[in-house]
């Protein structure tokens, strides 16, 4: 990267020290491989989530739940039990042993990679630099500006694409802090074991049923960031996005464009 | 690419070797604890002996959630039964008074035991959820006798490791390990919500496991055989041995 950073430099024909700023990694290290290893997990978790959920798509709120029972509401899919009706005439394969297993496997990665990813950002700085919104930002006129901008589908230009945005931090933070947490903690309370050790991870949250039901909340709200971020990052040029993610380095464009502002 | 990728490179390369023979001596160490389960290779392996060994360690005395009365289920759901056999229905006739549950394996003194000899240790009830590894679920009252009193009464051998159970269900065989065959709510469950168990819901004899998944609490009990060997358990099914989930 120090190499990188003189070839620009020399190419630029002059040096300033906020170059070297510049030519660093658009995406540090553990960033890159913490987001890619997030992304394998996530698919594997959602498609395995949806194969157990299919096995009985309806959905609860307290400790019960089952054929005999109310449910809060029915998701019109058909299903891989012949006990459910679904109003649909055929019933799916059984595919619950292998998705059960690669669910928690998937589960495993995610959180030991998430533990990786906050110390490294607690200890590097990525939160409190890269997320962290900062107090100018989060001023009523800045908000509305970024979400007027937003709206409106403008395209950041260079160096507003440098670094995240007031809405992309928030939402990432979100993301990470929150969602991530609760996506795990309405997981694990549904699991006789971990209720068995901790109740009041289950009581806490309404009941095992409810926490079946919030998992799937949670799941629905994490697919809805995933789709959103990927048509922004098309949106903001999928290839240096993805190049960014993948070697950390951005465009020779992008790091001209910058030059040319300092 | 520059040198600092090339150290990143090797300190990747370095860091990820080191995390996989950790995660290798883990295993083993899991195994010797008795944390692992039985049958922990294959690509599911990690994952199934991480989930296994994490909750072992964590709920090694700990109590399934048990409910208040008012929340005994007005509706539970007995699940779909495969038809039974002629033997079944036989002895259904009779009352089930020539039911018998046969103890055998490891123990000093092999047993077999009709309802009343079952019914004859001291009972226990709980107010216990069942968790249906599809996502229903249901609370009712179990009676019965706590395994470990009928363990303790053959005899189990020191070295047993597992408990296997054989079902008239057929088909439906499974195991524990000694920590939850010794669990006190780990029941040779007679009774449900004070009156006799519904041949629906596994009478006349089922096992109840509270803290594992409902496949784990195999109805029509007849047969209890004491291993120190993960090889005499039934064949490993495409569900994990292990459902604490």
């Amino acid at each position: 990267m120090l190499i990188c950073a003189v070839q620009h430099g020399s190419r630029a024909g002059w040096y300033n020290p906020r170059m070297a700023d510049l030519a660093a990694p658009r995406h540090t290290f553990t960033v890159r491989i913490t987001h890619w290893i997030t992304v394998a997990c996530f698919f594997a978790l959602l498609v395995s989530g949806i194969e157990v959920l299919i096995s009985h798509p309806r959905l609860y709120w307290g400790e019960e739940g089952n054929v005999n029972i109310q449910p809060l509401f029915t998701l019109p899919i058909p299903a891989s039990r012949s006990i459910v009706s679904t109003g649909y005439g055929y019933v799916l394969p059984d595919q619950n042993g292998w998705s059960r297993s690669l669910h928690f496997e998937a589960a495993w990665a995610l959180v030991l990679t998430g533990i990786l990813y906050f110390l490294a950002g607690l200890i590097g700085g990525h939160f409190r630099k890269n997320m962290v919104p900062s107090g100018a930002d989060l001023s009523w006129a800045a908000l509305s500006k970024s979400i007027a901008d937003h709206l409106r589908f403008r395209r950041p230009s260079a160096s507003e694409a440098a670094s995240y945005n007031v809405l992309q931090r928030l939402v990432y933070l979100g993301v990470v802090f929150v969602l991530f947490p609760m996506t795990v903690w309405t997981g694990l309370a549904m699991s006789p074991a971990i209720a068995s050790v901790a109740p009041s991870g289950v009581t806490l949250l309404g009941g095992q049923q409810s926490a079946r039901t919030l998992h799937f909340f949670c799941t629905v709200l994490l697919v809805l960031f995933v789709i959103v971020h990927i048509v922004m990052v098309g949106f903001s040029g999928f290839g240096n996005r993805m190049r960014a993610m993948i070697t950390g380095q951005a465009t020779a464009q992008d790091i001209d464009s910058q030059l040319e502002q300092l | 690419m520059s040198q600092l990728s090339r150290r990143k490179l090797v300190t990747t390369v370095l860091g990820t070797a080191a995390g996989a023979s950790g995660v290798a001596v883990a295993a083993r160490l899991a195994d010797r604890q008795g944390l692992s389960p039985p049958e922990w290779h294959g690509i599911y392996g990690p994952g199934d002996t991480l989930t296994c060994a994490a909750q072992k360690l964590l709920t090694r005395n700990s109590m399934a959630r048990e409910f208040s009365r008012d929340l005994i289920s007005k509706a539970p759901f007995a699940n779909k039964v495969a038809p039974l056999s002629g033997e079944f229905k036989r002895l259904q006739a009779g009352g089930f008074a020539d039911w018998r549950l046969v103890i055998d394996g490891m123990v000093a003194r092999p047993a077999s035991l009709s309802l009343a000899d079952i019914r004859g240790y001291p009972s226990a009830s709980q107010i216990t959820q069942v968790t249906c590894e599809e996502g229903w679920s249901y609370v009712a009252e179990w009676i019965g006798a706590p395994l470990f009193h009928v363990l303790n009464a053959v005899g189990i051998l020191p070295e047993a490791k597992y408990v296997v159970y054989d079902s008239m269900d057929k088909g439906w065989a499974d195991s524990i390990d000694m920590a939850d065959a010794l669990h006190p709510q780990t029941f040779l469950t007679y009774g449900m919500n004070g009156g006799e168990l519904p041949v629906g819901f596994g009478g006349p004899l089922r096992i109840r496991v509270p803290r594992q998944l409902g496949y784990k609490s195999v109805k029509y009990i007849t047969r209890l055989t004491v291993t120190s060997s993960s090889k005499e358990l039934p064949a490993p099914s495409s569900y994990s041995w292990y459902a604490g989930i």
